[in-house]
């Protein structure tokens, strides 16, 4: 082995090391692939809340209605509603792909994307 | 081409042929699809510097071809050549540049048969995602690069001396 050749396996092992430290920051803070709640109203996006941020959103409309979205422990809820049926509060916590709430009387949507795959193709709660 | 050198690169495409097979039965897998030890490219090595750059393309391409036929499918088979292409090619550079010895050669050539397989499968399954599996990738082409090449300084230095054209 010559001295040439550990100076070729440090650089190389220096460019995976530095490349790899380079995605996991460019993956922390790019939340282009990440899970995030898509809330939707009359069909126009309002938001865009990331499901790994606990967070709690109130939304109000000019009429007065509301609806109080809530991010907690990766999985998104509706936990509070002016609604008068209360099925969007009701409704289980959602937390994979295409998975949705919908406030039918606010016209509000709330949808995951890019979110975990369901690995069964459904079940009844 | 001289008969013995025809006989010598069959012997070392079979070589590498059984190398690649004995790769395929080991049992352990490390986990990163694409990642494997290279022991064949211990025959293309050695080859490179023993019987010439021009029958260690040969011999690279035919094992990639044999082994695909034999153990793998097509799309294994596509990534191998493009792994071993990229692989021979930086190899020979890196030989050319004279600034090497056996194992940084070995090493090029490691690490970037794993490039090559892992840019091939971003192509053709239009992932650039699996960008993420390339320095783990690059680490362990190192690592088997260096094993591979101190083998092959070992395997090199006793046929300079007992083989005779």
């Amino acid at each position: 082995m010559k001295k040439n050749d550990l100076k070729l396996i440090v650089t190389v092992l220096v460019v995976a090391v530095v490349f790899w430290l380079g995605m996991s920051l460019y993956q922390k803070y790019n939340t282009a692939n990440q899970a995030y709640v898509l809330v939707t109203i009359d069909g126009v996006e309002y938001g865009k809340y990331p499901l790994n941020k606990d967070i709690t959103e109130r939304i109000e409309f000019e009429d007065g209605s509301y609806n109080v979205l809530e991010i907690k422990d990766g999985e998104a809820q509706i936990s509070e509603a002016s609604c008068p049926d209360q099925i969007c509060v009701n409704h289980m916590h959602i937390h994979y792909s295409k998975e949705m709430i919908v406030c039918l009387p606010n016209g509000l949507i709330a949808e995951i994307v890019n979110g975990e795959e369901r690995d069964i193709d459904g079940s009844t709660h | 081409m001289k008969t013995n050198k025809v006989a010598l690169l069959g012997l070392f495409i079979a070589l590498a042929f059984v190398l690649s097979y004995i790769e395929f039965l080991l049992p352990f897998s490390i986990g990163i699809p694409g990642a494997k030890i290279g022991l064949a490219n211990l025959a293309v090595v050695v080859a490179l510097f023993i019987i010439g750059k021009k029958d260690a393309l040969v011999l690279s391409i035919i094992r990639v071809l044999l082994v695909g036929l034999t153990f793998g499918n097509l799309a294994m088979t596509m990534y191998s050549i493009a792994g071993a292409a990229l692989s021979y090619l930086m190899m020979l550079i890196g030989m050319k540049t004279k600034k090497l010895s056996i194992t940084g050669v070995s090493v090029l050539g490691g690490v970037f048969h794993n490039v090559g397989q892992i840019i091939v499968a971003m192509l053709v399954l239009e992932t650039a995602g699996l960008i993420y599996y390339l320095p783990f990738l690059v680490i362990i082409g190192t690592i088997s690069g260096v094993v591979i090449g101190v083998l092959a300084a070992m395997i090199v230095e006793r046929l300079r001396r007992n083989l005779r054209f």
